[in-house]
């Protein structure tokens, strides 16, 4: 099992309802996030281009932020989730410097949150919370060890490209181009 | 400044007193009226896990679930996947609705406006009973002393049917939502006169089977209306050409094939010109205007000379890119979209704009086909029995001077006019009531609105937050959330004919009622029992579903009920015959209607002014995250986005040497200023003659604690309304702003 | 024109738009780490080579500062936890691959150790504070006391200096981990280009024992051992300069971020900073007023000593502020 994303740039038109639905479903408080939009703008008017991405962590293959973690409180579960066991955090920030995208942040109780896959409905064989609401089916979730599943095929078939391939952190969200 | 009696009074200004006072006006009201009214075999909120909704964040009206917490507290929204408006996701505002039932800045209880020892003016909390006898008597003095025709309603939203039943019992017909002047009226107007029907909502355009999608400033992706977005992703899936036409790079001209950055106020020059091209080259689909089309031949004489070359020199569109998207429509004809927008009130010569739209899908025969425009249908629900409403003898319209004849509603903007005393009527409109709409920042000019509030005797305002309008109100009612309420069963059109219920989820937070049992307490004191005949919305539902063969229970179950299509006529069948509704029975290239009004019976360009040295113009739209003005503080969305800026072509921004993230004002031609500052976005995405803002923003109620003072208004600026000539809609992007960079001395333009 | 924004959800405070998720803590942690190492490095290293005569104060004196020094940086890594009350999962765990592990367990093991170090010199402190406060040597008497009569500290006591040699050994070895730990605890995050360099385990290495080198020269009262000190300071002081311009000519010859993290230094907003107080005040200057002591001239003591320390600690809060602001770009 190897869980992962793909998102696709050529239809996210940016909405965000995949940010709120990752803070409703995940009780995520008001001006935190897990997921967040990112537009890239370039050119010069009126030859333009622009991708516009939905970002959150990558479940790495090669975690720098498990790595740091001095308690083990950051781990890595079945299928390639990192997770992060909230009573083990100490809150000491080194995971956090150790992620290139960013990715994690002090939830205001103290510990370190970031995205879970979802991994309680992935567990009940559900969509992420994100890739469930995502109006134009942008985002698509599922095991790359199944050659059959719509995320292997869509890697297939299309262009991708991960984020900072040069960190060295094997992201497994993948940016259909 | 004087003191008018109608001062804008600051709903915050009670501040802390607000919770203590409010919790005993809880209480107190609690004894006076029956708590739970929900009895019998209806089943309660509580009852159920996941409770059934349509979304009221917008007008799409998606239909879903509530989910609740261990707590029993709204959680989350998801959507219903068996609902064709939203297949089971809804767009963000609609996620994040939670946001409006969690702002704790609501209107908590009725206020009732009162002048305290000193003269000034405040509100007072009361009860429920109390407010009702107020609004009850205020109501009634207009009546006795000047006609209930006197009395207007101002609605946008669910609750409307009950205050339209309200006001029709009392008799007047002045019913006016700015879903339509300020809105899509020109747009039905200009279908109507081609098609002889209109397009309503949701539009019946076949996005997700087209080959062609032509976007004229309809800006869907950042035009959030749900059902087209994720049929425009369905038809970049199936690689659909897409042709967007906006002096903006939009979201969806990232995602074109072709983006026309136009020239703004230029469209109809372009829209000729296609006819043009596709008419010379014999791009339209023959057989279909041969057989259901009227007026062919004068419309190829009107368009011969308006060639790309013509058009060029309009819109700054090259000719070979003209030819070359008409070229991609004809390939794609029938199953191409020229897509008629919604918020379409421009420039004045909208709905000729539009009938030029109309025209343009007439000739490659997308009305009727797939690909083009389905022909929808929808559930049709009995309504309940009651006496027949008064006869009335005068109208908004009598002020209108006989114009707008060919409005097929009410214009808001024309009510507001009828309430402007004048020497040429007899009698002017001395009562409002206004339910979910924001008329200050809705309608544009608000100095006309103020103007007109000003000569009202009477004025309540039904909402959910203390938003601008509420300032102005006599008594504030606050309505519960969609979320805390049943409302009437939603039965929109579609591809197939549903139907959805509201019902509540939680009970309502503080003390706030439906627009149901507003409206049915304010009939009972005002001696119109007979118009809400039933105790409780529960029953009235239910007898109105078991007419169609459901139940209230089955839809507590079920949310979303397809019904069946009874004809299999989704599309025009081969060779069909149909009869349209125009004149001629044919889809009328040539308005005989128009004609016959005295206006162009095929669309004209007219120049319309253009910016002076200095300034630029000002357009504005939606974000994905926002609703207009009601979304801007609910918590959730406010956290997405909680300011506007003004976007400025980097060109024009070294010019006036602006940084990204400065602050700046902005002043129209007319010398209206920004109240608040905006920041500077600099970006290639917009032409260096305008700027462009998301409308919503610039809120200065100070009791919406996350809204307040962000950004600028779009509406305050627009000063100079360019009117439709046929319809009454308010063109509302002839209007121009200059940069101010430092803080000007503010110029009171509210009460 | 090439524009990036964030369209929604990030604008978390510390996070966005700029990382700063290590504040005055974490800088001072280093710091007094680096000194403690430094410190304790030159106690021992001078004892198990038999020199504590000619080095009295770094042997005997000085060291009773680390035990402080390790004190103060421990507490100032447990008020930077964010979930502090967990803060004891950190002695649950030994992670091989975490710096922060590693820092912690060291800290945990030479701070015991640390404080027996300064308890077997304890009549030479007594001795040394003589004419200082009255009231420290009242509490150096008074320690003094209990370790002469409570009969268990007292055989403590005699077990240590029993085995002060294995001691010091023991203090050498962990001394070397925590200068370098204090070192590699921020190379060891590729994700910040600026750290993301090997010179910066040495530098931090070099520069924690400069400043130990500079505790001892200020507080020796022995001419001999003051200029040898001042001459170690000065040969450290060298190698930092060295390591700081091959760390600058290491960026610039590499990837883009790291150019750019470079050019926060070479014209950017910490150039002002970093060439002007830490290295021109807190290495230069230091550096050319031991050359003048070395030729001769009367120069205060005190006045290099604690530029060079007042240098570590700057250098330490410019390189984690610094730091968290580069980042990948895409
Ligand atoms: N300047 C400018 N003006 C515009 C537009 C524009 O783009 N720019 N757009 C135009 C268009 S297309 C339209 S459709 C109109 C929309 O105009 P409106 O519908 O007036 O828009 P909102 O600003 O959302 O105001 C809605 C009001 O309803 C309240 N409300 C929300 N939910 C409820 C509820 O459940 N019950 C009650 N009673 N009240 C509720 C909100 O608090 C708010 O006060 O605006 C038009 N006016
Ligand atoms: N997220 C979100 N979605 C919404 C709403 C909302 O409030 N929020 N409101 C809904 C409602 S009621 C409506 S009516 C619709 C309105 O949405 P639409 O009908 O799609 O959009 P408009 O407001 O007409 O147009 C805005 C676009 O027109 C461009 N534009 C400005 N001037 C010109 C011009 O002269 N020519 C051309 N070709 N383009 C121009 C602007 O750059 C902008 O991209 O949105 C609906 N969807
Ligand atoms: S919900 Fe989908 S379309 Fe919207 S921002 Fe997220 S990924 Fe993009
Ligand atoms: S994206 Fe960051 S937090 Fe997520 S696994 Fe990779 S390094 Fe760790
Ligand atoms: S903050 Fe928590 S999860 Fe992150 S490294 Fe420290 S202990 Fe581990
Ligand atoms: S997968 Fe779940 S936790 Fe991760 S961003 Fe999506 S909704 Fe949030
Ligand atoms: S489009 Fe969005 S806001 Fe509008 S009704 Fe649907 S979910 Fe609600
Ligand atoms: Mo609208």
């Amino acid at each position: 099992m190897r869980y992962a994303m793909a998102m696709d740039t050529a239809k996210c038109v940016g909405c965000s309802d995949c940010v709120v639905a990752c803070q409703t479903e995940n009780n995520v408080p008001i001006g935190f996030c897990r997921d967040w939009i990112v537009e890239n703008v370039e050119g010069t008017y009126p030859q333009l281009e622009m991708e516009i991405r939905s970002e959150r962590c990558n479940h790495c293959e090669n975690t720098p932020c498990v790595r740091t973690c001095p308690t083990g409180a950051s781990h890595v579960i079945e299928g390639g989730i990192v997770k992060v066991t909230h009573d083990e955090c100490i809150g000491c920030g080194a995971c956090i410097q150790a992620c290139p995208y960013d990715a994690r942040y002090f939830h205001p109780d103290g510990y370190v949150d970031k995205c879970t896959f979802c991994d309680h409905r992935v567990a009940e064989g559900l969509d992420t919370a994100c890739v469930s609401v995502c109006p134009t089916h942008s985002l698509t979730f599922g095991d790359l060890d199944d050659p059959q599943s719509p995320i292997s095929v869509l890697l297939r078939e299309r262009k991708w490209k991960t984020l900072v391939p040069e960190a060295g952190t094997q992201p497994q969200v993948y940016f259909l181009i | 400044m004087v003191k008018s009696r109608r001062d804008f009074i600051k709903i915050s200004a009670l501040g802390a007193t607000g919770v203590a006072v409010g919790s005993k006006y809880l209480f107190a009201d609690n004894s006076m009226l029956k708590k739970n009214e929900s009895k019998g075999p209806f089943r309660l909120p509580s009852d159920f896990k996941r409770t059934p909704t349509y979304c009221e964040v917008c007008f799409w009206k998606c239909a879903g679930w509530v989910y609740k917490d261990e707590k029993g507290d709204v959680q989350k929204i998801i959507g219903n996947s068996d609902d064709p408006n939203s297949n089971g996701r809804f767009c963000p505002r609609g996620t994040g609705g939670v946001g409006m039932y969690h702002d704790e800045d609501r209107l908590k209880t009725p206020l009732i406006r009162v002048t305290d020892d000193y003269g000034n003016q405040t509100y007072r909390e009361a009860s429920w009973d109390e407010a009702l006898d107020v609004v009850a008597r205020g109501l009634q003095k207009v009546i006795d002393e000047h006609g209930a025709e006197c009395i207007a309603l101002f609605t946008h939203g669910s609750g409307g049917k009950y205050f339209g039943n309200l006001i029709k019992a009392l008799g007047s017909h002045n019913i006016a939502a700015p879903s339509y002047a300020q809105c899509r009226g020109p747009r039905e107007v200009g279908f109507i006169a081609t098609f002889g029907e209109g397009l309503s909502s949701p539009e019946p355009t076949d996005i997700k089977n087209t080959d062609c999608l032509v976007l004229i400033g309809s800006h869907i992706g950042e035009n959030m209306h749900n059902g087209q977005v994720q049929e425009m992703s369905q038809a970049i899936d199936r690689g659909a050409t897409i042709i967007t036409v906006d002096p903006r790079y939009s979201t969806a001209a990232s995602k074109s094939k072709y983006w026309l950055p136009i020239k703004p106020a230029t469209d109809l020059a372009l829209l000729l010109a296609w006819m043009n091209v596709i008419i010379e080259e014999e791009l339209y689909d023959k057989e279909y205007v041969k057989k259901y089309t009227y007026g062919f031949d004068q419309l190829k004489e009107h368009v011969k000379g308006k060639t790309p070359e013509w058009a060029y020199g309009i819109t700054t569109i090259p000719p070979n890119v003209i030819r070359e998207t008409a070229r991609e429509m004809g390939k794609a004809s029938p199953a191409v979209i020229i897509h008629p927008g919604r918020h379409v009130t421009w420039y004045g010569d909208d709905t000729q704009r539009l009938r030029a739209v109309a025209i343009l899908n007439a000739l490659l025969g997308s009305w009727g086909r797939k690909g083009g425009f389905y022909k929808p249908d929808k559930a049709k629900l009995p309504s309940y029995p009651h006496p027949p409403y008064p006869e009335v003898e005068r109208s908004w319209k009598d002020a209108m001077g006989g114009k707008y004849d060919l409005a097929d509603l009410a214009l808001a903007n024309g009510v507001c006019d009828a309430t402007i005393p004048s020497v040429t009527r007899d009698c002017s409109i001395k009562a409002w009531i206004v339910n979910g709409t924001n008329l200050i920042e809705t309608l544009p000019d608000s100095r006309k609105t103020l103007e007109a509030i000003k000569n009202l005797e009477f004025i309540v305002v039904v909402d959910t937050m203390p938003m601008e309008i509420t300032g102005y109100a006599d008594v504030v009612l606050p309505e519960c959330t969609y979320l805390e309420r049943y409302d009437t069963i939603r039965a929109s059109q579609h591809r197939e004919p549903t139907i959805a219920l509201r019902m509540p989820a939680v009970e309502p937070k503080y003390n706030t009622k439906s627009a149901w049992w507003i409206a049915k307490h304010l009939a009972d004191k005002m001696g119109k029992s007979e118009y809400f005949p039933f105790d409780s919305l529960e029953e009235e539902l239910d007898w109105q579903l078991k007419k169609i063969g459901s139940s209230l229970e089955e839809m507590q179950r079920i949310g979303v009920k397809k019904l069946k299509r009874p004809y299999n006529d989704l599309y025009f069948a081969d060779g069909e015959d149909i009869e349209f509704f125009t004149n001629t029975g044919k889809i009328e290239l040539y308005s005989t209607t128009l004609e016959s009004y005295g206006f162009d019976p095929m669309p004209k360009y007219t120049a319309h002014p253009e910016p002076p040295e200095g300034f630029y113009r000002l357009i504005y739209g939606r974000a994905p995250m926002h609703t207009f003005t009601r979304t801007i503080n609910n918590p959730n969305l406010s956290d997405l986005m909680d300011t506007n800026v003004v976007w400025i072509n980097p060109k024009v921004a070294k010019t006036w040497g602006l940084d990204n993230g400065q602050e700046i004002y902005l002043k129209n031609q007319d010398g209206v200023i920004s109240e608040f500052p905006i920041k500077v976005r600099v970006t290639e995405r917009i032409r260096w003659d305008s700027v462009y803002m998301v409308h919503g923003f610039g809120h200065y109620k100070k009791g919406l604690s996350r809204a307040y003072g962000k950004g600028a208004s779009d509406s305050r600026l627009i000063t100079n309304v360019m009117m439709d000539p046929i319809m009454g809609g308010t063109g509302m992007r002839g209007n121009f702003v200059t940069f101010l960079t430092s803080k000007p001395e503010i110029k009171e333009v509210k009460s | 024109m090439k524009e990036e924004l964030f369209v929604s959800g990030r604008n978390i405070p510390n996070i966005d738009p700029v990382l700063h998720v290590w504040h005055w803590h974490i800088p001072l942690y280093l710091f007094l780490g680096g000194l403690a190492a430094g410190l304790i490095f030159f106690a021992t290293y001078f004892y198990v080579s038999g020199k504590t005569d000619k080095y009295p104060t770094a042997v005997k004196i000085a060291p009773v500062i680390a035990p402080f020094a390790i004190a103060i940086g421990l507490i100032a890594l447990i008020l930077d936890l964010k979930h502090t009350p967990y803060f004891w999962r950190l002695f649950t765990a030994f992670r091989l691959e975490s710096p922060m592990s590693w820092g912690a367990w060291t800290l945990g093991v030479i701070m015991p150790l640390s404080i027996v170090w300064p308890l077997i010199y304890i009549k030479d402190m007594i001795k040394y504070f003589q004419f200082g406060s009255p009231r420290i040597t009242a509490i150096l008497k008074w320690i003094d006391n209990l370790l002469e009569n409570v009969s268990i500290l007292k055989w403590a006591m005699d077990l240590a200096r029993k085995y002060q040699m294995a001691i010091a050994w023991a203090l050498f070895f962990m001394s070397i981990i925590l200068g370098v730990y204090t070192g590699i605890l921020l190379s060891a995050f590729n994700a910040r280009p600026l750290w993301n360099t090997s010179i910066l385990g040495p530098l931090f290495l070099v520069s924690g024992l400069s400043t130990g080198a500079a505790a001892v020269m200020w507080m020796s009262r022995h001419h001999f051992e003051q200029k040898q000190f001042s001459r170690f300071d000065l040969m450290l002081v060298g190698i930092e300069i060295f390591l700081i311009i091959h760390m600058f000519m290491g960026f610039n010859a590499s990837t883009q971020v790291q150019q750019q993290a470079a050019a926060m230094f070479l014209g950017g907003e910490f150039t002002a900073v970093f060439w002007g107080v830490f290295f021109t005040a807190g290495l230069v200057v230091p550096a050319l007023l031991e050359i003048m002591e070395l030729f001769g001239y009367k120069v205060p003591v005190f006045i290099p000593a604690f530029l060079i320390l007042l240098g570590g600690l700057i250098f330490r809060f410019i390189m984690v502020d610094a730091g968290q602001i580069t980042r990948y770009l895409y």
